[in-house]
């Protein structure tokens, strides 16, 4: 399983703050599992997915561009960081 | 280098946290810190309350490894940071960052290389709420600009 994690703007227009996925072929790397989110849901989360500056971050680190995700990883969307 | 880090709902103590920053007094020539508060806004844009979320885990870890980051660009003895979430009113205590150095000059570079990196590399989101309703603050570009500098001072 690979679990999702959003926060911020993201987790409040998408209404959701987690949710967990299979890890297959449809979710092998973060790309892919960004377009199985917005396939299996409604038109909205192409809308908040797609925005270009979301951060996507796999176990706690924020990965940069597409990364290949193993079964058990912790994916985070997240808008950029506003704290201090 | 002591670190310290801390997220939190309750509120914090300035002096007892710089007291722990000196527990090393042979070595400590400095202590250099940073106190950021909620601030109430003027006019239309006043605020009632901020909220603060985060992302718990990646948070301390990300704030540890800043710690890191600045302890192998200066000399550092200790260095402490807290920071609130939850819903705090204006003129509350958000965040705080202490360093302890030899001498004065690290102890102000490190302070805000540390602020600095807190800003656009922590993950935490401010929600502001006032008579208008609520709105997620957006990050500022000033802010990456303040971060951007060191990298340049680095390398």
């Amino acid at each position: 399983m690979l679990r999702v994690l959003f926060f911020g703007r993201i987790r409040e227009e998408l209404g959701c703050a987690h949710l967990s996925l299979e890890h297959d072929e449809s979710t092998a790397d973060l790309e892919r599992l960004q377009q199985e989110l917005v396939a299996a849901n409604s038109e909205k989360w192409a809308q908040v997915l797609s925005a270009d500056n979301i951060i996507r971050a796999v176990n706690q680190q924020v990965a940069q561009g597409n990364v290949a995700l193993c079964d058990g990883d912790e994916v985070a969307f997240f808008p950029p960081v506003t704290g201090g | 280098m002591r670190t310290h880090v801390s997220v939190q709902q309750a509120d914090f103590d300035v002096a007892a946290l710089q007291a722990e920053l000196q527990t090393d007094a042979a070595a400590v020539g400095a202590i250099a810190t940073f106190t950021g508060y909620v601030r109430g806004g003027q006019g239309d844009s006043v605020i009632s309350a901020l909220e603060l979320e985060h992302y718990p885990g990646m948070t301390e870890t990300s704030i540890e490894h800043i710690l890191r980051d600045s302890a192998q660009r200066w000399p550092l003895l200790a260095a402490t940071v807290v920071h609130r979430i939850g819903i705090l009113e204006p003129g509350a205590q958000i965040v705080w960052v202490g360093v302890s150095a030899g001498h004065r000059g690290d102890a102000f570079a490190a302070c805000e290389f540390i602020m600095d990196y807190l800003k656009t590399r922590a993950p935490f989101w401010k929600k502001e709420s006032g008579a208008g309703g609520s709105r997620w603050v957006d990050a500022r570009d000033s802010d990456n600009a303040r971060a951007a500098r060191w990298q340049a001072q680095g390398e």
